[in-house]
């Protein structure tokens, strides 16, 4: 009866989003309530970012004596070893997102699988020699170049550790979910009700929404979601260089279509991440191997889109600077050349953007992709989703130890006001960048050109980035 | 525990000793439903838990040296005087302790105890009662580590009594927390003018000014039946930000931390002495802890 139960009101949710779903729960609903688990906090999505979400707060001192679940639709990941091949999927990490890894332990999994530091960063215009160069003094890492499947086995390694606080229920999918009314109205429970496809049920005092960028959780709390849909495709590539090399720069370029970038996996292998028109991924997708090596290596180094205008403007510009910087100006080094590429390795994915108005409510919390989604060109995506890791999770286990709601607001929105003041520039800028460089309009690419030169002369605007 | 039970609402009418005071009760019965609104009529009370939790909290951790901090008041009974909706019993619980609330309007209980229902580790770690604190002496003598009397005193009739029936239920060397409202003009402005009639954080007619009381009296009190006063502290409230602080002046609100000490001591001649005393004896208590 309970799986009866549970497709009438699967059906029932499925057929009316909206009021309905505010309304409160049916009457049946208490006795059903009172057999389904309660957990403390449920994580939904076992992605990078749920999954870590999930170790933080089971390694948390705090957390001791709770109980967490994470839900995962796909399955178990772990490795002892990684595949010869490299994946096609990677992320830049950056120094601080490694450092939340360490705190839990996942880091050290990650070094011992494998990771690629790179230590300088070049972007560059296709429609003028404007560069900027990224690097730090001291010769520490800029940031690791890591296969999303190492960073999810090290996860899942750490989950493992903290198996006797979080419950992860791998292949399970939640489909439904019921909010409490607010809570002075104490005649109905007050958890967020989940349903899951196999009809099974859980309660939770805070849920936490990993989902992605398609949110599920954002959609059904009924939360506004302001996004919108580049016409762009990434695509995605683990290629071979023509010969070995130190490999820890990272190369992009903006072509007026949409930035490539190469980010190093070792001394002879790199990632390619292309962000370009729809048509153009396809045909990417769909030539024969050699054309597409050819392809990305005259994206690098082909000089077709410069003009004489911009060209003079440009150097006219960077005399001036080295007149009153003289260190202003770093040396262009030449990015590797693509000898081949992985065969099967070739994938391709739609791009866009997105930032929920609000990332909480009463007994939800939207963290990742979920809350906001920008373009890959800065590198940001997981890190943006690590940050908010952090910062939730010292809300809450302050939280925790004064004994609050952990689904209270009072905390929630502190989160919200920290992780909001921080990201909604950098998805502005990220955005504003995108836009900016995807014209060849000799105005705009002058602005840039000469903003690009000008910030790399520039130290403290750098540092910033 | 079972024996508490027994008790009923028959008793609490037939005692005439009785620190509880009647018209206090209608005030709070009016209120009974609201208590779990965090935006409503006892929001200050919701936020005021971000500073009187961790005070509490801390000083017991400071006080033990085997803790953990997960569950950092685990095996700790606290007694909740006056718990009304539980607002207060549920953080302590939540960090570990077993409690028991008490209060004499039924409908707080019955509210508290609904509120807690829903929470399986709640509902097994606290216990509520509606009964007045004279009630359980019986039973409960030396039972209690911890009392906890956060915004009381200023609602009963007879603090003394209250005092000593704090004493008989509380084990050697057990704390005794109090937070309240000081009599002072400043508290009279603040606390009841704009509080109650202009700003509405308190319900109106919720404080009297008459049974206000401040610190020297209550440490007098205190300290002549058997407490020693170990710490006091100011309160404010921020009602822009609907959030508290601690502050040096004890002019309004106000936090005591007070131990069971056995022997009565004589009051001293001035309440400034008493201060200084206080502070030299917490000082080498430290040490004997």
């Amino acid at each position: 009866t309970s799986a009866m139960m549970a497709g009438v009101c699967r059906r029932g949710m499925l057929a009316s989003l909206g009021g309905r779903l505010r309304a409160g729960p049916r009457a049946p609903l208490r006795s059903v309530a009172a057999a389904a688990p309660l957990y403390d906090v449920v994580v939904s999505g076992g992605g990078m970012v749920g999954s870590a979400m999930a170790a933080v707060l089971g390694h948390d001192i705090h957390f001791h004596d709770k109980k967490i679940a994470l839900l995962e639709a796909g399955p178990r990941k772990e490795y002892d070893r990684m595949p010869e091949t490299y994946s096609n999927r990677v992320s830049s990490i950056s120094p601080g997102s490694a450092t939340l890894l360490s705190s839990f332990g996942a880091w050290d999994h990650v070094c011992s699988l494998r990771l690629k530091p790179f230590r300088r960063m070049q972007v560059w215009d296709a429609c003028s020699e404007a560069m900027i160069v990224f690097e730090k003094d001291d010769l520490d890492d800029m940031g690791y170049i890591v296969e999303n499947d190492v960073i999810m086995s090290a996860l899942t390694k750490q989950l493992d550790a903290v198996a006797d606080r979080v419950e992860v229920f791998y292949g399970s999918r939640a489909v439904g979910y019921t909010w409490p009314l607010p809570s002075h109205s104490c005649d109905t429970s007050p958890w967020v009700q989940i349903e899951l496809a196999d009809g099974r049920r859980l309660q939770t005092k805070l849920l936490i929404g990993a989902d992605g960028h398609n949110s599920v959780v954002r959609k059904e709390a009924e939360i506004k979601n302001i996004e919108h849909r580049y016409d762009q495709s990434a695509v995605v590539a683990t290629l071979h260089l023509s010969e070995a090399t130190d490999n820890n720069v990272a190369w992009q370029r903006f072509l007026p279509a949409g930035p490539i970038a190469l980010l190093p996996l070792s001394d002879t292998a790199s990632s390619l991440v292309w962000s370009t028109s729809h048509e153009h991924a396809s045909e990417l997708l769909a030539m024969d191997e050699e054309s597409f090596v050819d392809s990305i290596n005259s994206a690098f180094w082909s000089n077709a889109n410069h003009t004489d205008f911009i060209d003079t403007a440009g150097a006219m510009f960077r005399s001036a600077l080295s007149l009153l910087k003289p260190s202003g100006t770093a040396v262009r080094q030449l990015p590797p050349s693509v000898a081949k590429v992985d065969p099967e390795s070739r994938a391709t994915f739609p791009l866009g953007v997105g930032h929920a108005t609000e990332y909480v409510q009463h007994r939800v919390a939207l963290i990742g992709d979920a809350a906001h989604r920008v373009h890959p060109l800065a590198g940001q995506g997981v890190n943006l989703g690590f940050g908010d890791i952090a910062c939730l999770a010292h809300h809450l286990s302050a939280a925790a130890f004064n004994g609050s709601d952990l689904g209270s607001l009072k905390h929630l929105l502190k989160f919200e006001t920290e992780r909001q003041r921080h990201n909604v520039s950098l998805i502005a800028v990220i955005d504003g960048l995108k836009r900016l460089y995807s014209t060849r309009l000799a105005p705009l690419v002058l602005l840039r050109t000469w903003g690009l030169q000008a910030t790399n002369a520039l130290p403290p605007v750098k540092v910033r980035i | 525990q079972l024996s508490l039970f027994r008790l009923t609402m028959k008793r609490l009418h037939s005692t005439s000793h009785s620190s509880v005071d009647s018209k206090e009760m209608k005030k709070f019965q009016l209120l009974a439903q609201t208590w779990w609104d965090e935006e409503g009529e006892y929001s200050a009370l919701h936020s005021m838990n971000d500073i009187r939790v961790p005070f509490i909290r801390d000083t017991l951790l400071n006080m033990s040296s085997n803790y953990h901090l997960g569950n950092p008041l685990s095996g700790i009974k606290i007694l909740d005087v006056g718990c009304g909706g539980g607002l207060l019993s549920e953080p302590l619980g939540r960090l570990g302790a077993s409690v028991t609330g008490i209060d004499p309007v039924e409908d707080n209980i019955r509210t508290a105890d609904r509120h807690k229902s829903f929470d399986p580790v709640l509902a097994k770690r606290i216990q509520y009662k509606s009964s007045s604190l004279e009630e359980i002496v019986e039973e409960c003598m030396e039972t209690f580590d911890v009392i906890v009397a956060s915004e009381v005193v200023e609602h009963v009739a007879d603090l003394e009594m209250f005092i000593k029936c704090c004493s008989q239920v509380l084990k050697l060397e057990g704390s005794l927390f109090i937070t309240t409202i000081n009599k002072t003009q400043l508290s009279y402005v603040l606390g009841i003018v704009v509080a109650e009639k202009i700003l509405g954080i308190v319900p109106e007619g919720t404080h009297e000014w008459e049974k206000f009381v401040p610190p020297e009296e209550l440490e007098r009190l205190l300290e002549s039946n058997g407490f020693l006063v170990k710490t006091v502290n100011g309160m404010l409230y921020n009602p822009l930000s609907g959030s508290w602080s601690w502050m040096e002046s004890t002019s309004i609100n106000y936090a005591m931390h007070a131990v069971k000490c056995g022997a009565p001591r004589q009051p001293s001649p001035t309440g400034a002495l008493s201060e200084m005393e206080s502070e030299q004896s917490s000082a080498t208590a430290g040490t004997t802890m």
